[in-house]
């Protein structure tokens, strides 16, 4: 084996020790809607991992910039996980699926895709989606499929980490002083119209019984926990209906195609560069 | 082939090419090789004569497991294995619980706090008190969670003031 680019780091078994390349050559790969469904998550994961980086030397403090950067590294690994195992299903590696899709290919939910805004905003988001995530990842790792769970396992550790995070900023913001109440507070109100589309079944998480976790069974754990924090920081729950076309079918916010060809951009123009 | 758990890891199935893997040393704590880390987890020789070894990240995004992978494939191939593979295996989730106590004192003697007590398995947010590696006072605050690498906390101590890194409980 070669450490060349080709080589992917996150080459992954579970169980009966089964790489993702191993997989592939067995025959026995993820099946189509199971890898669907993998690529879902870790678009979510890859998405929001290129928006938190543009905080690297831009956040309020040294300490906060480590954080984000951190908490953004664990996504994206994450996503890698994710992305290989899905592409077990069609021959593709992670950066092919990472690189060489385009915009209506992409699964992610758009809370990730919007943009950072300030910190304040970010918060929320960051706020909103850990614990959506840390709710996901507590039902996958019973996942019938060994792979999701135990990517699921490993992610949840992290996640906890991320959810911690992001509550003790809300209620440092929230109760701090004047302004930073009401940019988080605004930050709030500028996203959550996109938290129902976490909530909303399908196709393939209907179609996958113990493969998946249904969405809609994490709505009301995740929202009671989000409105006990929001609370408990002296912030109001938004009063807004979900954004329309908030399906996951590959409908998308106007942000998406600007995060890709910032993503997509160098690997587009120099196909198979390495460093 | 199975992959073991943390119990069985003690009986590696090929001891020289677990010894050969666990001389790679961690590339962002030098003094600490992977095995004193927990991440090897299985060393084994096919009938092809394919080297394999078992590695497991310490976390998701963890830049370190690229290099460690790069290393022990040459450690190997010095050793004169000429095919190796190398597995990254992802459960069971890898815990600070299987740093060796060597690990540990080693960690302490560079300057990093080892992780106190056992990972919680439920959700226990009540820390022990981490020791300053410096001066041993367990008087100490922690600056932040997320440190100079993943799976490092920023911390302070309050008696000689000297900031330290804490290597999580995970």
């Amino acid at each position: 084996m070669s450490f060349a680019s080709h080589d992917s780091a996150t080459r992954q078994s579970q169980g009966e020790a089964i790489t993702a390349e191993e997989i592939a050559e067995s025959g026995a790969k993820a099946d189509d809607a199971t890898a669907r469904y993998a690529l879902l998550l870790g678009d979510d994961s890859l998405i929001l991992a290129q928006r938190l980086s543009a905080w690297i030397s831009r956040a309020p403090e040294l300490e906060e910039d480590v954080a984000l950067a951190n908490i953004s590294l664990d996504l994206l690994g994450h996503a890698r996980f994710l992305l290989t195992y899905a592409g077990t299903a069609w021959g593709k590696s992670e950066d092919d699926l990472a690189y060489f899709r385009g915009e209506e290919e992409f699964r992610s939910c758009r809370l990730v895709e919007q943009e950072n805004g300030d910190f304040g905003k970010t918060i929320a988001r960051q706020l909103i989606f850990s614990f959506y995530q840390h709710e996901l990842y507590s039902r996958l790792v019973h996942s019938t499929d060994a792979t999701l769970a135990a990517i699921a396992e490993k992610a949840l550790k992290e996640v906890d980490y991320h959810q911690d995070h992001a509550a003790q900023w809300i209620l440092r913001l929230g109760l701090g002083t004047e302004e930073s109440a009401r940019r988080v507070q605004a930050g709030l109100d500028s996203v959550w119209s996109y938290v129902e589309e976490l909530f909303t079944d399908v196709e393939p998480m209907t179609s996958l019984g113990e493969i998946a976790v249904l969405p809609s069974t994490l709505r009301e754990p995740t929202l009671t926990r989000l409105h006990q924090v929001i609370e408990q920081a002296g912030l109001s729950i938004p009063d807004m209906s979900g954004a329309h076309g908030a399906d996951r079918s590959g409908r998308h916010s106007e942000q998406r195609g600007f995060i890709l060809a910032e993503m997509q951009v160098l690997a587009r123009q120099h196909p198979g560069a390495t460093w | 082939m199975a992959v073991m758990g943390p119990e069985s890891v003690t009986l590696p199935a090929d001891a020289t090419v677990w010894e050969v893997a666990a001389s790679v040393n961690d590339p962002e704590i030098p003094v600490l090789s992977i095995a004193d880390l927990g991440i090897l987890r299985e060393a084994a020789v096919e009938p092809d004569g394919t080297a394999v070894v078992v590695i497991t990240p310490t976390y998701s995004g963890c830049p370190a497991m690229d290099t460690i992978t790069a290393d022990v494939t040459a450690a190997l191939r010095h050793a004169g294995h000429e095919k190796v593979r190398i597995e990254t295996v992802l459960h069971p989730a890898w815990t600070t619980d299987w740093m060796t106590e060597q690990g540990k004192a080693k960690l302490r003697e560079y300057g990093i706090a080892p992780p106190t007590g056992k990972a919680a398995l439920g959700p226990v947010r009540v820390g022990l008190s981490v020791k300053c590696p410096r001066c041993d006072s367990p008087n100490t605050r922690e600056m932040t969670r997320f440190g100079s690498t993943a799976c490092k906390a920023l911390y302070q101590c309050r008696s000689c003031l000297e900031p330290f890194d804490h290597f999580k409980v995970h």
